[in-house]
């Protein structure tokens, strides 16, 4: 398959660079499989799981928050959060479930209200889809 | 004249005050690398986030609901000054430096009639500014608690900056911060946050913005990305401003440990000399006194 480049950056350094033949993203309206040659492309991500493939084994990561932009010569993924599904603590997740739940509470504007409920379910979504993960390993 | 005992004690006390600049010296040295690097790993997200950015906003600006942190509110009357400084002194001209830069520029807002506000981050900064702007600093963020600055501060302070925004209370919002150039030069640079501010070149180089699919649309894009943005922005802001620190504490305390050698030096002319003419005052003393039997 033929591969592109694609880096994975987080504000405070270059989490992936290299060449990789798929990388399946967590889009804000579904999840998208980027394959080399993709037409140019941006969409901001939800919360939920990265999958990176390429010539080494397939790496998973969490990431939230930032958008990926796809073009031609490759694939450029920013993100506020991103760390490997191995080294993500197992009640990091469940904390950050909690926290939304109560901004959720907090949330007097019924915008704003939706929007982070809309967050809440796809936090849960996350974490349910890391749980599945880790039971098939 | 003082005496020697008095001369004494002075150059042990200087060679006591030469050995903390020297460690503090050696600690800003360590802390600059580690300061520098950091910087260095937050570079490639701002860089990107600034194509990207460039690219949507060339396709949207003009629009009619282009948000408001791109275009700003149409006016100008109030500014909201982001004074970001360090927590600790002994860094040579670091914190004053900056604090001159935004004092100056609050002056000239003033004199055209703009209402200034001022934001300050770090104490460093608002101990100054508190005696001169007591009634218009409306905010005040300390990071003493923090080892180094994570982006979640930056976000913290970003976020205070939207909600501000959105409530209407300032139009324009510049921060303060000193860019870091060598360790012998940092420059207190002032940098337009609010609305938000482009290169050019960005821009211009590439013309393929248009033929971006967006998803969802350019707008919501722009309204997620816009926040964001200003919280790289700030981010990148505090590591220079990190970086910039410990390079102008180095080189502040490399001059005070020279200084103090040169003092040390002088002292001990002063201290062998007074010896030695004691011993010859003496020595007058007893032969004359001999010689007066």
């Amino acid at each position: 398959m033929a591969s592109f480049p694609f880096e994975l950056v987080s504000p405070e350094r270059l989490v992936y660079s290299g060449a990789v033949t798929e990388v399946v993203v967590p889009g804000a309206e579904g999840e998208f499989g980027i394959l080399a040659g993709h037409a140019p492309f941006v969409s901001t991500l939800k919360p939920g799981v990265l999958t990176i493939k390429g010539d080494g084994p397939t790496r998973k990561l969490f990431v939230r928050g930032g958008f990926a932009e796809a073009n031609p010569q490759g694939l450029t993924i920013l993100a506020e959060t991103a760390v490997p599904l191995a080294e993500l603590p197992a009640d990091k997740l469940a904390l950050m479930i909690r926290e939304a739940a109560e901004d959720v509470e907090d949330a007097r504007d019924p915008v704003i209200r939706q929007k982070r409920a809309a967050y809440l379910d796809d936090l849960k979504a996350a974490a349910a889809a890391i749980e599945a993960d880790g039971r098939a390993h | 004249m003082a005496s020697l005992k008095e001369l004494r004690n002075r150059i042990a006390s200087v060679k006591a005050t030469q050995k903390i600049t020297k460690a503090m010296q050696m600690v800003a040295a360590a802390k600059l690398r580690r300061a520098q690097s950091a910087a260095e790993a937050a570079r490639p997200y701002a860089e990107r986030m600034e194509t990207v950015l460039g690219n949507i906003a060339t396709a949207v600006a003009g629009g009619p609901d282009a948000p408001l942190l791109l275009t700003g509110t149409g006016k100008d009357n109030v500014h909201l000054l982001l004074v970001l400084t360090a927590e600790r002194g002994l860094c040579g001209a670091f914190n004053s430096s900056i604090v001159r830069l935004a004092r100056e520029r609050a002056y000239a807002l003033m004199n055209q009639g703009k209402t200034v506000k001022i934001f300050c981050v770090g104490r460093k900064g608002y101990d100054p500014l508190r005696r001169l702007f007591e009634k218009q600093i409306v905010e005040f963020v300390e990071l003493r608690a923090n080892k180094g600055v994570t982006f979640a501060d930056a976000q913290a302070i970003a976020e205070k900056i939207s909600a501000m925004f959105s409530a209407g209370e300032f139009d324009v919002a510049t921060q303060f911060y000193s860019r870091f150039q060598s360790v012998i030069s940092q420059v207190p640079t002032a940098q337009q946050i609010v609305p938000a501010t482009f290169p050019q070149a960005a821009a211009a180089a590439d013309g393929a913005a248009a033929t971006y699919d967006y998803e969802p649309d350019e707008t919501e894009i722009l309204a997620d990305l816009l926040p964001r943005n200003l919280a790289v922005q700030i981010f990148k802001a505090l590591l220079e401003n990190g970086a910039s620190e410990q390079g102008s504490r180095m080189s502040a305390m490399d001059n005070a440990t020279r200084n103090a050698g040169e003092m040390i030096k002088k002292q001990t002319l002063t201290y062998n000399r007074t010896r030695q003419a004691m011993i010859t005052k003496e020595l007058i003393e007893i032969i004359s006194g001999a010689e007066a039997l």
